[in-house]
């Protein structure tokens, strides 16, 4: 590999990491508003506020950089960094055309799930160093969610590792038949739910619930550091949906996939992104209590399910 | 919302919902490029007609708010007549109202005996500060123009009062105790001055 198809790996894989959450993000201004039966942005760039999320982001670079006085400053300062980089690195190893992602690594998905376990440690980082009781309240509900939620979707995703007898993307990928569908259906909803957790979005922001906790770890944050904790809450979003698409829909697999892998791709996990912004715009938040109940008795008992039914499938 | 037997299905519900409003139209009015279309009745804002009023006072005095403000003083219209007797009549100097005390009743239009006060559906008349609320005779005058032709009553609608009693026939001369359960008496003769302290019955 040249030095210049190094560079062009990387920015590539950036870029996608600036501009996929951006879609992602207009497109849940526009749809939840839809779905409320109002309009979202219309004036930003004149078309229907296509351009509202670069508004923001020059408003979030206008506003101070605050620290507040009793603040571990040097982790506060970190932590943004460390939720967003994970899901940089866990992107790259994404496949998205036959024989193309940024980065191929033979065991691409132990590394994409330990890359996106190191996200929440940002959170939980700017929760503890922010000297301010929500922040930790908030911190400490995401590190519960973290580990009861981190179990179910291991579980699910090492049922299609198993399935497939692979642990690279892009073997499980080319495994993947339409069968899987039904036969890895339980795996799926529990991935699902479980990134949905991770990801700290409505019906499970328990971490950031602002009628609770005024904003939970990201209480004292301001300007671009905040911006950088709502970009790396979207590029979770498109990791997961990608993932998803990959994992369970098959990633790149289509009619004419030598040309358009890379579409099916990316409608595929489109198509899951939009699923993550209706279930936000249409359940209450859970109780604290539920969502681990909801875990330890529901999730983890359908994933180990699933993980039998897949090792009898993969026996016979 | 009315059953509350299980989980499941209040959730797909709720998604059903949001699906469904997703694909019908927003309710919603671009407003400071769509102007909303106000019925004719619409509160927005009271305005004066300044040649009709004659500083009566009584929109200043009915108001709870005491948030109208008439000033005026007497002048005299000399005799148009020789040897006839000079007039005094009212001259408006200042009417003001201070929208920031107003609560909308609309006492003051109710009560005004000489039309000199109207509704107006006008409601953009914001300010940055709230002393800058108070508005004068000349802002109140402007406002006239946007006072619409009230609408036709409805089809069924009963008849409005005033027409109602326009119409009925001239009422004869009074009848003490007069009612309809009683047996009619012959009608006395017309008083040719009402008894003291009967001014209006």
């Amino acid at each position: 590999m040249s030095a210049l198809e190094l560079i062009l790996r990387a920015a590539s894989s950036l870029a996608m990491l600036l501009v996929l959450p951006l879609l992602v993000g207009q497109t849940e201004h526009k749809v939840m508003a839809h779905m409320q039966g109002r309009l979202g942005p219309m004036y930003a760039g004149a078309y229907h506020g296509w351009a509202q999320l670069v508004a923001d982001g020059v408003k979030f670079v206008q506003k101070e950089d605050l620290v507040p006085a009793a603040a571990d400053k040097r982790v506060f300062r970190l932590a943004p960094m460390l939720a967003m980089v994970p899901y940089l690195l866990a992107l790259a190893a994404i496949p998205l055309h036959p024989g193309y992602a940024a980065v191929e690594a033979p065991a691409s998905l132990v590394f994409v799930m330990a890359a996106t376990s190191i996200g929440v440690l940002g959170t939980l980082m700017a929760g503890w160093a922010s000297a301010n009781k929500y922040a930790l309240i908030g911190a400490l509900r995401s590190a519960a969610q973290l580990l009861a939620y981190e179990l179910p979707m291991i579980l699910a995703v090492a049922s299609v590792a198993l399935a497939a007898g692979t642990l690279s993307l892009g073997g499980i990928v080319e495994a993947w038949s339409p069968w899987w569908l039904l036969w890895q259906l339980p795996g799926a909803f529990v991935f699902l739910t479980a990134a949905v957790a991770e990801l700290q979005r409505p019906p499970f922001d328990m971490p950031i619930a602002d009628s609770e906790i005024v904003f939970g770890p990201y209480t004292e944050y301001t300007g671009l550091r905040f911006a950088l904790f709502l970009l790396s809450e979207y590029a979770g979003i498109v990791l997961f949906s990608l993932l998803f698409a990959v994992l369970f829909l098959g990633g790149w697999r289509g009619p004419l996939d030598d040309w358009l892998g890379w579409a099916w791709t990316f409608g595929k996990g489109f198509l899951i992104a939009l699923i993550l912004i209706w279930l936000r715009v249409s359940w209450p938040r859970l109780r604290e209590d539920q969502l681990q109940r909801l875990a330890w008795l529901w999730l983890i008992p359908i994933a180990l399910l699933q993980l039998a039914i897949t090792a009898v499938g993969v026996v016979l | 919302m009315s059953e509350r037997k299980g989980i499941v299905p209040g959730l797909v519900k709720g998604l059903a919902t949001t699906a469904r409003t997703l694909t019908r139209h927003t309710q919603v009015e671009e407003y400071p490029h769509h102007r909303p279309e106000l019925p004719a009745r619409t509160r927005g804002v009271i305005a004066l007609l300044a040649e009709n009023c004659t500083s009566c006072m009584l929109c200043a005095r009915e108001c709870p708010d005491w948030c109208i403000y008439i000033d005026a003083h007497k002048e005299t219209v000399p005799a148009t007549t020789p040897g006839g007797r000079d007039r005094q009549r009212n001259v408006l100097d200042r009417f003001a109202i201070d929208y920031s005390l107003c609560m909308y009743c609309g006492i003051c239009v109710e009560v005004c005996p000489f039309d000199a006060l109207f509704w107006s559906p006008q409601f953009e008349y914001a300010e940055l500060d709230i002393r800058d609320l108070l508005h004068e005779k000349d802002r109140l005058e402007s406002w006239v123009e946007s006072v619409p032709v009230p609408p036709a009553p409805d089809p069924g609608a009963a008849e409005v009062p005033e027409v109602a009693s326009q119409r009925a026939p001239a009422r004869g001369p009074r009848v003490v105790g007069g009612g309809a359960a009683r047996p009619a008496r012959p009608a006395r003769p017309a008083p040719s001055a009402p008894p003291p302290g009967d001014g209006e019955g």
